[in-house]
This record gives C-alpha cells, structure tokens and sequence, in this order.
C-alpha cells in the first residue's frame, strides 16, 4: 500500500511533503528545546547557566543541584504528601466516577434523563469559589487532606466519558444475559464490565492523576499547616515567590550584591532540577496509556 | 401461539422488565448511584443554594439564611467600582486573545500530523507534542520566570549576545497578555490537537481516492476534503470555546500575577479570590462571581442557538 503511495507521488506531492516535513520538525524543536534545556541546564554548572553560556549541550556536568533537591526537606515533604494525594485522590475519584458511570449506563434505569441532566447541569452552572469554600468550612474540612480529596471527588465530563464508554463499547447482551441468570447488578459491575474496562480505567486514572499531581489552588485556599502542603506549593515558593520576590527587590538600590550573587547561584542551579524532579512522573506515565487516552477524548466528544 | 406467548413471559427482555417494575428490580443501580448524587447535593447544589449570600450581607454568626438581605446593591457596588472596567476589558482581552491565535492552530497542526507518511513518524510527533501538557501550571509559570529572568534567563542571555538591553518581562504589563497566551500555545497545541486528528482519521478514503482520480492536489484535497470533514468539530469546540470568553483560567493568571504588572493581568476570576479570600468579603466576591457565571451561561446558550440556525450543529 505504501509503496504504491510513494510510486504514485507527483512532483508537487514531493515538494508538499518536504515542506510539511520542516514545518513539523521545526514544531517538534519548539516544543521540546526548553523541555530540553531545563534538563542540560539542571546538569550543568550554575554558573555557566546563570551567565547564559548554556545553550546546545550541558557544561560542567554535574549532580549537585540534584543532591540539593533531595537533601531538601521541604521538597521531599511535598513529594511525600503528593504522592499521597494523587494515589487517595486518584482511589476516590476512580470508584465514584464508575458508581457514577454505571448505573447511568443502563438503558434500563428508570430516571436515568433526569440524574443525568441533575449531573451535566453543573458543567454549565455552579456556587463559585466562596459558597463552595463555605461548604468545605462547614464541613470542617479546612486544612485536611480531604478538602484536597473529597470536593474534587467526580469530575462530571469523566463520568460523560465513561458512561459513553459502558454503553457503546460492551454489549448489552451480555448484561442482558447475565441479569436473566439472575446475576445482580453489582456482580455484573464487578465480574463483567469491570474486566472489560480497562482502556477506559487507564484512561480515567491518567487524567485523574495527573489532576491531583499538578493540583495546586485548593490547597492554598484550604491549607494552613505547612507539614500537609504539597509538591506544587514548595516549588511555587521556589520558582515563582521567591523569583517575583527578587525581581521587585532589583529595581532597589543599596542592597549587598555579593551576597545577593551568592544566594542567587544557590537557588539558580536547584530550579531546573526540581522542575525535572516535579514533572518526570507525569512525562514518564502518558506515553505509556497514550494509545488509551485518544480514545477517551474522542468518547469525551460523542454527543448524547 | 398460546405455548409461545408463555414462553415470552417466563424469558422477559430488561425492557419489558423496566416498564412494569424497573425501581424495584434495579434497586441496586440506585443504591450504587446514590453517593453519587449525594456528593452533587453536597458539593455542587448546596454552594449553589449558598449564592443567595449574594444578595446578602453575609454574616458568619448569622448563617447564610440568616443573613440580612441587600437586594442588589453588591452588584451595583461592583459595577460602579473603578476595577470593573479593568477587570472586564482584561477578561476579554485575554480570552479573545487566546481564542484567536490558540484556536486554529491545533486545527493547523492535525491537518499537518495527518498528512505525514509513516505511522511510527506520526505517533513520536503526537507523543512529543503532548508533553507540555502533563507540566504543571506551576512548573509552566515556573519556567516562564526562569526563563525570562532579566539577569539569569535564557532569553535575556539571547538579547545580550544581540547587543539588546535586558528586559524584565513578567513585570511589564504590556507583555502580560503575550505571555499569557504564547505559553498556552506551547503547553495545549498538542493536546489540543488530538480530537481532530481522530476526526481526520475517521475520513472516508473513497473521497480522496476520487478527488486524485479529477486531478486534485494535496492542498485541494485538505481544503475540500479534510477541513469539511472536520467542520461539526470545530464547530463544537467553537462554541465551547466562545461561551467560556468571560471566564479566564483562574490558576495560570493567578501564578503570573503580581503588584506591578496587575492593571494587565487582573481577571473576574482572581478579583473574586482576592476580595473573597484574602479580604474576607464574602457576599461581595459572590456576587462578583455570580454575575460572572450568568453571563458565562448565557453566552454558551446564544452561541449555541446561533450555531443550531447556522450550521445545524450544537452542543444540546
């Protein structure tokens, strides 16, 4: 087939094709030298990165920054509580979005329209930040992990997707049959749909993943105890706090710039790290369920 | 007849079933779904029973049925305010900003993706594409400072070596929006992408099979081939896209933001956390956040019936 392709090509084709070709190597250059640089530059020597000698390869490489990272304490803290956010949170998410899914699923749900519109009507609609954070208050969730957890518990276009997923892709019949058999609901979720849904599983723990791994905003609206803070919290302090900090700081004169540089170099070469540190989990778990999130866009996507 | 019609009955289908007593029979779908709904009670329609404080004066002590009403006069107060101007303008600037320039260029890309020989080649240029997207938006703005830093950053280091002066871009208000919406190009374009090239996929050869029969070029094709094809898609996403012009992300805004470059980066969205949260008030930020999501609601419904009359594709 391919070759037939090939044989078939005009000269126009050829020309098309090569210039498509640039272009798309020069998007993937886009994209990725950044990606790229912040890892030469976490490897390479703080001084030669801050003086912007650092451009195609790594100079001076070595683990110092990294050594840094892990011997920080604050970032490893984050670490730890991220690790466990995402693996709760994740846990949390994953069961009411198929509680959720499920019944929805079944064409022979009695009021199935009205739940489903009850749940698709706050894509469109909600309380806003200040009533939701009055619940969450009420609740006495505030500086808790479950305020980090249990609000963001189902994410409403998940369900749409899964839903879509559980009626499009596994026979009714089978249901069907196994009901007749007398099989109750809950062992038809559990013995046949379940082990049929692993695409749409892998799918929806990526996306919910990757959601509490990245978080950042509730827990700056609901956490007070440092000791419960999260990955994204310590590295906002380190690249961002800090950073704004320093740059309104500049414009003013008459501060010791010696010690200035020295903190500066300090700080310079632990940035890249982290960010390598904070985000390799994430870069490393996607191409793995690649070929399984396409489709749960295009499932997002179906209408009805 | 009479031997089938017995049969029938003893065999029901689960429609038959669901027809004469489908809540008793299906109790268990409901025992399933019920956290569920209770959860949505809780965290989505009580917050929204919590909006009346809008039209409050919202005292703690008091609760928020309690609580004094004050009719409009939040919202009177938030439209006489001197930020409502700045916070508008800023909120659509930013949206259509990033409508405009981060809308087609995804489109761009599947297009391009599409007509690439070879389906590992393919697959390694969507793989790399995706991979801004996992970062998050902390680590993103987190890298915009380090690699705009006036003394320090890549950028920086790049105009010197030009004989330029360095300048300190997430201060500058004028550069605000450019950052803003440039980096979201670089982190979403991939992701973005990837619901038209499935679309792309689901093209019918024949089509094109014919169009190269009557003579016609790879460009012809994508024009009136591919892009039709892809069209209630776009349409789609459009419309999603349009009915959500007045509500700016709130986390990346957020990250950029500070004193100075605040009259360009100050959105309805981080006004709201910042009278609400930091400065306690509570019915004031409601009802600017209420105000905020109606005309989100009613943007999402116009375009949509307009979208339905035109191209009688829509969202509901």
């Amino acid at each position: 087939m391919a070759d037939k392709k090939w044989a078939r090509q005009s000269r126009g084709d050829k020309i098309f094709d090569s210039v498509n070709l640039l272009l798309i190597i020069l998007v993937l250059i886009i994209i990725l030298y950044p990606l790229y640089f912040v890892i030469i530059a976490s490897f390479s020597n703080a001084q030669d990165v801050v003086n912007g000698r650092v451009f195609i390869g790594p100079i001076g490489v070595n683990f110092e920054a990294y050594k840094k990272v892990f011997a920080h304490d604050d970032i490893m803290m984050g670490y730890r509580n991220t690790i466990l956010y995402t693996i709760l949170g994740t846990t949390i998410n994953l069961i009411m979005t198929i509680l959720a899914a499920y019944p929805l699923s079944r064409k022979d749900l009695k009021g199935r329209g009205i739940i489903m519109a009850f749940l698709a009507f706050t894509m469109f609609f909600g309380g806003g930040l200040i009533p939701t954070y009055l619940v969450v208050k009420r609740l006495q969730m505030t500086n808790t992990i479950w305020a980090l957890l249990i609000p963001s518990a189902i994410s409403t276009y998940n369900v749409v997707i899964m839903r879509t997923y559980f009626s499009t892709s596994i026979p009714y019949e089978l249901q069907e049959a196994a009901l007749i058999d007398g099989c109750s609901n809950t062992k038809i979720l559990l013995k046949i749909i379940l082990p049929l849904s692993t695409p749409i599983i892998a799918v929806m723990v990526l996306f919910y993943a990757v959601g509490h791994w990245n978080a950042y905003f509730n827990a700056i609206i609901y956490l007070t105890d440092r000791d419960k803070f999260p990955l994204q919290l310590i590295i906002r302090e380190i690249l961002i706090q800090n950073q704004t900090e320093k740059l309104m700081q500049s414009g003013t004169a008459g501060v010791d710039i010696e010690s200035i540089v020295r903190q500066q170099m300090v700080a310079e070469s632990l940035k890249y790290a982290v960010i390598v540190v904070a985000s390799l989990p994430m870069l490393i778990l996607y191409p793995i369920l690649q070929k399984y999130f396409v489709k749960g866009i295009m499932l997002g996507a179906l209408k009805g | 007849m009479q031997n089938l019609g017995h049969h029938q009955k003893k065999v029901p289908t689960l429609k038959s079933r669901s027809r004469h007593n489908g809540i008793v029979k299906n109790w268990e779908l409901y025992l399933l779904i019920a956290p569920v709904v209770i959860w949505y009670v809780v965290f989505c329609y009580t917050p929204m029973y919590g909006i009346q404080i809008a039209f409050k004066n919202y005292m703690a002590s008091r609760g928020i049925w309690g609580s004094p009403w004050v009719g409009f006069h939040h919202f009177e107060r938030f439209f006489n305010s001197y930020y409502f101007k700045r916070l508008i303008s800023n909120t659509i600037g930013i949206s259509l900003y990033s409508l405009v320039v981060g809308f087609p260029i995804p489109i761009v890309l599947a297009l391009m993706v599409n007509e690439l020989r070879g389906d590992k080649f393919k697959k390694i240029v969507q793989t790399v594409t995706y991979a801004p997207h996992f970062l998050s938006t902390v680590v993103l703005v987190g890298m915009l400072f380090v690699f705009l830093d006036p003394k320090t950053g890549l950028v920086n280091a790049i105009r010197k070596a030009y004989g330029k002066g360095s300048v300190a871009f997430m201060l500058e208000p004028a550069m605000f929006k450019s950052i803003y919406v440039l980096s979201g190009v670089w982190q979403n374009t991939g992701w973005n992408s990837i619901i038209y090239i499935s679309s792309l996929s689901g093209i019918d050869p024949q089509l094109h099979e014919a169009a190269i029969v009557d003579g016609a070029g790879r460009l012809q094709r994508i024009w009136h081939i591919n892009l039709p094809g892809i069209m209630p898609t776009i349409i789609i996403l459009l419309i999603m896209n349009a009915g959500s012009i007045m509500s700016v992300g709130f986390e990346k805004v957020f990250l950029m933001q500070n004193d100075i470059n605040l009259e360009a980066s100050d959105v309805i969205s981080t006004y709201v956390y910042r009278s609400g949260l930091l400065n306690a008030e509570y019915s004031f930020s409601t009802a600017v956040g209420l105000f905020n999501s109606i005309i989100n609601f009613i943007l999402l419904f116009v375009v949509n019936k307009i979208s339905k009359a035109v191209s009688e594709t829509s969202l509901w």
